[in-house]
């Protein structure tokens, strides 16, 4: 018998049930009012009373109204149909949410119930299987969808009988399996988890090795993310921190992209509404949005699901993970999550850390970094996620709690930094500032040599001590002035703004320099570390603007011709022409 | 909406009185919902068992422990109906023109968000003809961007002047912490123009009582979306002064004795604010709600609570700037910022719009380095003396708050601006856009 309650007390979206009964932590309820059924979350057990966080606006809800305990904690469903999809943070399918308006306690059923899939079998009657075990597949878009065991099965179980290859909709039972005390479980295309547990039907979670390509150059080329890889992008506002997800989530070498936008600007989401379902992903020929599943909860939409949003997105990120896929997992913002826990530790009068945040805050981000990470299935295929979260810091200081415990769990830092905005010089990562941590793996260096080229960690390393040296001369001269300078030092800061111009700033907005594959990055760095070698010889500082701001004109017009066509190669001409002038000088 | 109803129960012994609070013990009362305090309006904050905590909106001063208090039975409401256009009302709703009262259908405030699928993609360019706007910060319907501003700064004048020029069906005033004479000065510039049919406004001025501003953001947009939802129609509403809003919130929070974050705000400022803000929208059927704000700043600080949190929600920002060298007040490109400039610029413009914007942005900057350069004492070069003219060339004919042209002329000035000063490789544009944009491009090669 499930457990019943009362309301009795209302603190904004913080409500206190009397429970007449066992009630487990983040346990959910739905509390009856007006004809619909509000749903919570428990956060705190004090004697019978619960204290559930509701998920929607409580205005108007009336102390005494009828509470039901659900005996499970907010759960994802799994199941053919989730690729493409626009869900709430609480998985509610919004294209099929009526009225232009969210209506409060409007839940539905994420998945398709009608829709038929064509189920191809994977094993056989007698095989042993395990959670997670691949029991048969259907295409969902063109990604094949494995239909594994639950991940809630525990022990290992005998297929007594599955389906043969047929057309079934997903609560259809598509096979029975035989636990090892003999009783029968039957199995649809549908299974649930509980977002805030991780999926563990894995063998092992082994070290990242490779690379995974984005196509920005700054990222790639000086601080590569590792496919299975985490990363973090804090930034003010103004510093392109949305542009720069929205061009990772167009470009980057993924099967599948899920999108958390977790308290953010409405129209950003609406953006890759409209945009994906036009733009084609360049390697599969396909549709952006084939591949994308986007979790809106935006900056208005209720507070406390702002938390489950970003579970939600990343127990859907396991499940595809677990089908042998590699995931992208964007989440924008962070900081938006953890200031919806903010208001709700403050509600319950706990006592404040830093900032006011929760003191378990740092404890809070770790553990859902985590649950990233390169799989090994236990059928010897392999899986990725690869997290990138943004962080939005109060006032751009990036000393403040949110900042630190990430930097403390993610692996790449991508400093978006306000001067380079201020200066356009997008994308706007500091190339001194930011790290990947990536670029310490052997394994990832090793990859990088077979793949790119042997040399490519040298040359990276000598375009990084180039910029730093430029930094260095720019700030003498700053200080010095044009004059007070050794001709060399300005020499050396133009050097260092070629590789500014033609490998770190991207334009996001053009057709062909947004994004730049891997072959392409190798060929520009050769070319401006070759110009960063030459020695080079001017009569003034004066001479020394002028010509590199021609060189740099034409490097980018490079940059914006399509690779290895006529134009691209008649810049490169003008490229070198010049080079040999000052040579000759 | 404070009326009293017939036959409802009068309850008489509070039982706590605090600055801003009073509590009563009542049953079947909802979260949110009104009630009349000594004749005060109040709204239920917070309830415990059979504890019924109010907010006093106008505070507690002088109300005795046996003051009639009497439940309204819904949350604050708006009459929406066509005749709100033209009136002026205080923070509840009330008329203050002296005009009749309301009528139309009841509204509850704060109302529900859109479904995010449901939205439309903005795409409408609203033209001010302040170049500093259309050309570098261009503005679009659905869009939502406060001025940051310094309380010495025209910002009154400047909205008042896009909200004029901006084509809308209606604009909708919100006035929170209002000077008595900007509330003059906008009802004088709207009369004046012969706009008064398509202006509502919600004033609540210094006179009235800080919390009730609380309420007038949402007055505001529940009319905006009744206009925007039911007519169709374009709406603008401008919000002054955001920073007075906010500082109100912190005086609650404080009275309601929570733990206040950073810069003294509640810790829900982010979301008390993005749920204003977030209710500019494009809706598909042509309505659409563009906000434009005013957060004024305390000595220019934007890493204060309040601009800070406002930068992450809103869609850009203004900022306005006195140059000293042309002395005029402009638009400045460095720090200001439109969004959603990016979906109509070369879109509803001309192909060049977004090089010459960049250019010209990226030449202004060298002029400032020139400028420290020479404050600090060190030689200019010729090209710094040249950016130094384009500076304040551009300044002037671009920049300007006093400008009003169409934006194919701001994109022809900024060629004439570069072809006087610079040569076609220090600007380093696209090759195409020089060609058949440089005067005298063709006839040179």
């Amino acid at each position: 018998m499930l457990t019943k309650g009362k309301v009795s007390g209302i603190i904004s979206n913080l409500v206190i049930v009397d429970a007449d009964g066992p009630v487990a932590q983040n346990e959910i309820c739905r509390i009856e009012h007006e004809g619909t059924k509000l749903m919570a979350e428990v956060i705190k057990l004090n004697r019978n009373q619960a204290f559930v966080q509701v998920f929607e606006s409580t205005r108007g809800l009336r102390v005494g109204s009828d509470v039901e305990f659900t005996g499970h904690m907010l759960e994802a469903t799994l199941g053919p149909g989730i690729l493409s999809r626009n869900y709430d943070g609480l998985q509610n399918d919004l294209d099929r949410l009526e009225g232009i308006f969210l209506k409060k306690g409007e839940y539905n059923f994420p998945l398709d119930e009608e829709q038929a899939w064509e189920f191809k079998p994977l094993a056989e009657a007698g095989e042993t299987v395990e959670a997670g075990s691949w029991l048969g597949e259907v295409i969902e878009n063109w990604i094949p969808h494995k239909i594994m065991v639950p991940f809630k099965f525990s022990g290992s179980f005998t297929i007594k009988w599955i389906a043969e290859q047929s057309s079934h909709r997903v609560h259809d039972v598509i096979a029975v399996l035989t636990d090892s005390r003999g009783e029968e479980h039957q199995i649809t295309m549908v299974q649930k988890w509980p977002v805030k547990l991780a999926v563990k039907a894995y063998k092992a979670k082994t070290r990242p090795f490779k690379i995974m390509e984005t196509g920005i150059r700054v990222i790639d080329t000086l601080n590569p993310i590792a496919e299975g890889g985490t990363g973090f992008i804090p930034g003010p506002f103004g510093c392109g921190k949305t542009v720069l997800q929205h061009a990772l989530s167009r470009q980057a070498d993924a099967d599948m992209v899920v999108i958390a936008a977790c308290g953010e600007r409405a129209n950003e989401v609406v953006e890759i509404f409209t945009d994906f379902p036009k733009l084609i992903d360049a390697r599969t020929g396909r549709k952006l949005i084939e591949r994308t599943t986007i979790i809106a909860n935006t900056s208005n939409m209720p507070v406390a699901a702002r938390e489950a949003s970003v579970y939600t997105a990343m127990t859907i990120a396991e499940y595809y993970r677990a089908m042998g896929l590699k995931i992208l997992l964007l989440a924008d913002s962070t900081s938006r999550w953890a200031q919806a826990l903010r208001e709700m530790s403050n509600r319950m009068e706990e006592l404040p850390g830093p900032d006011a945040f929760p003191m378990d805050l740092p404890a809070i981000i770790s553990n859902y970094y985590s649950r990233a990470g390169f799989v090994e299935l236990n059928n010897g295929k392999t899986g990725s996620i690869t997290f990138i979260g943004t962080v939005s810091p109060a006032g751009g200081n990036l000393k403040e709690p949110v900042t630190e415990s990430t930097k403390k769990a993610a692996r790449c830092f991508y400093a978006l930094s306000q001067q380079r905005a201020d200066s356009k010089r997008y994308p706007a990562i500091d190339p001194i500032d930011s790290y990947s941590k990536y670029f310490e793996y052997e394994e990832v260096k090793d990859y990088m040599a077979r793949n790119i080229s042997p040399d490519w960690v040298d040359q990276v390393v000598r375009a990084r001590d180039t910029l730093l040296r430029g930094r260095e001369a720019q700030e003498q001269i700053n200080i010095l002035g044009d004059d007070g300078v050794p001709l060399e030092y300005h020499v050396r800061y133009w050097k260092s703004e070629v590789i500014d111009f033609i490998i770190l700033q991207q334009d996001a907005f053009d057709k062909v320099d947004r994004t730049s594959p891997i072959a392409r990055q190798k060929y520009m760095l050769g070319k401006v570390l070759e110009i960063a070698d030459r020695e080079m010889k001017f009569k003034n500082f004066d001479e020394v603007a002028s010509w590199f701001k021609r060189l740099i004109n034409s490097l980018r017009q490079m940059n914006y011709s399509k690779y290895e066509s006529g134009e691209f190669y008649n810049h490169l001409k003008e490229v070198d022409q010049m080079l040999i002038e000052i040579a000759e000088l | 909406m404070t009326e009293k109803r017939a036959f409802q129960k009068v309850y008489t012994r509070l039982t706590r009185i605090t600055k801003a609070t009073c509590s009563v013990r009542a049953s079947g009362i909802g979260y949110d919902e009104l009630a009349l305090v000594d004749g005060r309006l109040a709204q239920v904050v917070k309830i415990i068992g059979d504890e019924v905590t109010l907010q006093i909106f106008s505070g507690t001063e002088g109300v005795p422990t046996n003051a009639e208090l009497v439940f309204l039975g819904m949350a604050p409401a708006l009459k929406v109906s066509e005749e709100l256009a033209g009136r002026f009302l205080n923070a509840y709703g009330e008329p203050i023109d002296g005009g009749p009262a309301l009528t139309g259908k009841e509204i509850e405030i704060g109302g529900p968000s859109v479904n995010p699928v449901r939205r439309m993609q903005p795409s409408q360019l609203i033209a001010t003809g302040i170049a500093g706007i259309d050309l570098n910060n261009t503005l679009v319907t659905g869009q939502k961007i406060p001025f940051f501003a310094d309380p010495d700064q025209p910002f009154n004048q400047v909205m008042a002047t896009v909200a004029l020029r901006a084509q809308a069906d209606k604009i909708i005033l919100g006035g929170m912490g209002l000077s008595h004479d900007d509330y003059l000065y906008y009802r004088n510039v709207f009369e004046n123009a012969g706009a008064l049919e398509r202006i509502i406004a919600f004033i609540n001025t210094t006179e009235n009582p800080p919390v009730e501003r609380l309420l007038v953001p949402d007055m505001v947009l529940t009319a905006a979306e009744f206009f925007a939802v039911e007519k169709n129609e374009k709406v603008l509403v401008l919000l002054t002064d955001m920073t007075l809003f906010a500082d109100a919130l912190s005086i609650v929070s404080n009275r309601m004795d929570q733990i206040p974050s950073k810069d003294n705000m509640p810790g829900s400022l982010y979301s008390d604010l993005a749920r204003i803000y977030e209710k500019a929208v494009q809706f598909p059927d042509g309505g659409s709600i563009t906000i434009i704000a005013v957060t004024t700043l305390s000595g220019g600080d934007i890493t204060h609570a309040i601009p800070d949190n406002t930068g992450y929600i809103t869609e850009g920002q203004l900022f306005l700037r006195r140059d000293s060298d042309i002395g005029k007040v402009i638009v400045d490109p460095f720090r200001s910022l439109s969004r959603l400039k990016q979906l109509v610029i070369g879109k509803q413009t001309r192909e060049d719009h977004s090089q010459v914007m960049n250019s010209a942005i990226r030449l202004y900057a060298d002029a400032a380095n020139a400028k420290t350069k020479h404050e600090n004492g060190f030689d200019l070069t010729e090209y710094d003396e040249r950016t130094l003219k384009f500076a304040r060339d551009y300044s002037e004919k671009l920049l300007a708050i006093d400008i009003n042209i169409g934006i194919d002329e701001m994109l022809d000035t900024g060629w004439k601006l570069f072809d006087r000063y610079f040569s076609p490789e220090e600007v380093g544009m696209k090759e195409e856009l020089v060609k058949k944009y440089w005067p005298g491009q063709s006839g040179k090669q």
